[in-house]
């Protein structure tokens, strides 16, 4: 039988007040007339909790555009699950967390850009750090967990140390170093993205000589300079599910992109069903499916293969080995790209410009 | 943190941050919080379900010692506290 999963990231919308160009949401864009409603959505907490859910991440986008968004939570803290808002911080009031902590709101991830308004800002595509800034003192002074979320890339991590300055100023528990991944719209940005090595290995130097006081720091392996890949998920349809603005289910938020999956909907099949039961959950799950050199790698019960929708998106073939994995027979596809990070000169962005709402 | 927290005055609580939660699926007692669940032992749970702030270390091992007469409560129930607070999810 498989085991229950852990968590349920619910991405509630993909509308957002930003336009990053590493938007993990997918190329195309569910619309906001085709949301999952208050109702629909207090259905999927109550079988997530129901088959072993203890965790979510209510996200988006940006999770307080949707007006329910206090119901939605109550929904989810009522079924037994314990919830962590996923931010810009625009629009986060303290009146507005207030409701949310009333309704069980138990922890808060802002994101922020960079460590200085300016850069921030250019990242973002618009005028927010000063609203992240206040949200972020709308957080502390609730007393809730607070994590603070930074995608690096070479335009901000050479002010590293600034941002974690920035996180312990702010008053955040936990800082993640998300360093940028590239899958849908950041692979479009690659070449704007990726960094050279050599910062890299100074962001790397700032993260070992942290001395343990401060929030708590968490480093989000770049994969593409590593030589081995990340454990991307715990594992296909291990841990936790992805439930998508319009319901679709996916074990992971990259795996839009996917066209054969056949993603499930929660609109059509009850949680446990898409769980245990739908193609698309069990396509990549175990190691039966592995192929190459993950078959007899000693590692495919600790990395799981890597990321299923970077060997999609980089081979047009979800089953073959990552490519980040320095035994992928496709390796050169991110050594050269990394390599290459290091000599050319950062192109413009590509922002994440969605179409008008409705 | 000094490790003589254990106490006559310490009240053990849970940190604002972690939610105790019976896991009715994995028949378990799970912390929770901010992207973590920590799996506790049996006994782990019915410790840290008495402690609430109410209780002294040494009211929580005279409960305690009612239900599991004869087990070496007075060191091992500080140090299982001791360890939990360690880690941040006591105060």
């Amino acid at each position: 039988m498989t085991d229950a999963p852990w968590a349920l990231l619910a991405e509630l919308t993909h509308a957002c007040p930003l336009h990053c160009p590493y938007c993990s949401n997918p190329l195309e864009l569910v619309r906001r007339d085709a949301e999952l409603d208050t109702a629909e959505w207090a259905r999927v907490f109550a079988e997530a909790a129901g088959m072993g859910i203890v965790q979510a991440h209510i996200s988006g986008g940006e999770p307080l555009l949707r007006r329910d968004i206090v119901q939605i939570v109550e929904a989810a803290h009522d079924a037994g699950v314990y919830t962590q808002l996923v931010t810009s911080g625009l629009g986060l009031t303290s009146r507005r967390l207030d409701d949310l902590v009333r309704a069980g709101l138990n922890s808060v991830q802002l994101s922020v850009q960079d460590a200085r308004a300016e850069s921030s800002d250019l990242i973002a595509g618009r005028t927010s750090f000063r609203a992240k800034e206040r949200a972020a003192g709308v957080i502390a002074a609730a007393g809730l967990p607070f994590g603070l979320n930074v995608v690096l890339h070479r335009h901000n991590l050479d002010r590293l140390q600034e941002i974690l300055d920035l996180g312990a100023r702010w008053g955040a528990d936990r800082i993640e170093l998300a360093n940028a991944q590239f899958y849908g719209w950041a692979l479009r940005n690659r070449t704007a993205l990726l960094p050279a090595r050599e910062q890299l290995d100074r962001a790397k130097e700032i993260v070992a000589a942290h001395d343990g006081s401060g929030p708590e720091i968490v480093w989000v392996l770049p994969d593409y300079y590593e030589g081995v890949p990340k454990p991307c998920m715990g594992g296909w349809g291990a841990r936790s599910i992805t439930v998508g603005p319009d319901g679709t289910a996916l074990p992971c938020p990259a795996a839009y992109a996917m066209p054969d999956l056949a993603p499930p909907n929660v609109r059509d099949h009850s949680l446990a069903w898409i769980w245990a039961e739908s193609p698309a959950f069990n396509a990549y799950r175990g190691t039966g499916w592995m192929t190459g050199p993950c078959r007899e790698c000693p590692r495919r019960e600790t990395d799981f293969g890597g990321c299923r929708c970077q060997a999609f998106a980089l081979t047009g073939d979800a089953a073959r080995t990552d490519p980040a994995c320095g035994l992928s027979p496709d390796h050169h596809l991110v050594r050269d790209a990394a390599e290459a990070a290091g000599s050319v000169a950062g192109s413009g962005f590509a922002y994440r410009r969605p179409p008008p709402v409705r | 943190m000094p490790a003589d927290r254990t106490d006559g005055d310490w009240r053990p609580a849970l940190a604002r941050s972690i939610v105790l939660r019976h896991d009715t699926v994995r028949g378990a007692d799970l912390l929770l919080m901010p992207e973590r669940a920590v799996r506790l032992s049996e006994t782990g749970g019915r410790v840290l379900r008495l402690c609430d702030g109410s209780r002294t270390v040494g009211d929580i091992v005279a409960e305690l010692g009612e239900a599991f007469p004869g087990a070496p409560l007075d060191d091992d129930v500080p140090e299982f506290l001791d360890r939990v607070r360690a880690e941040g999810w006591l105060r």
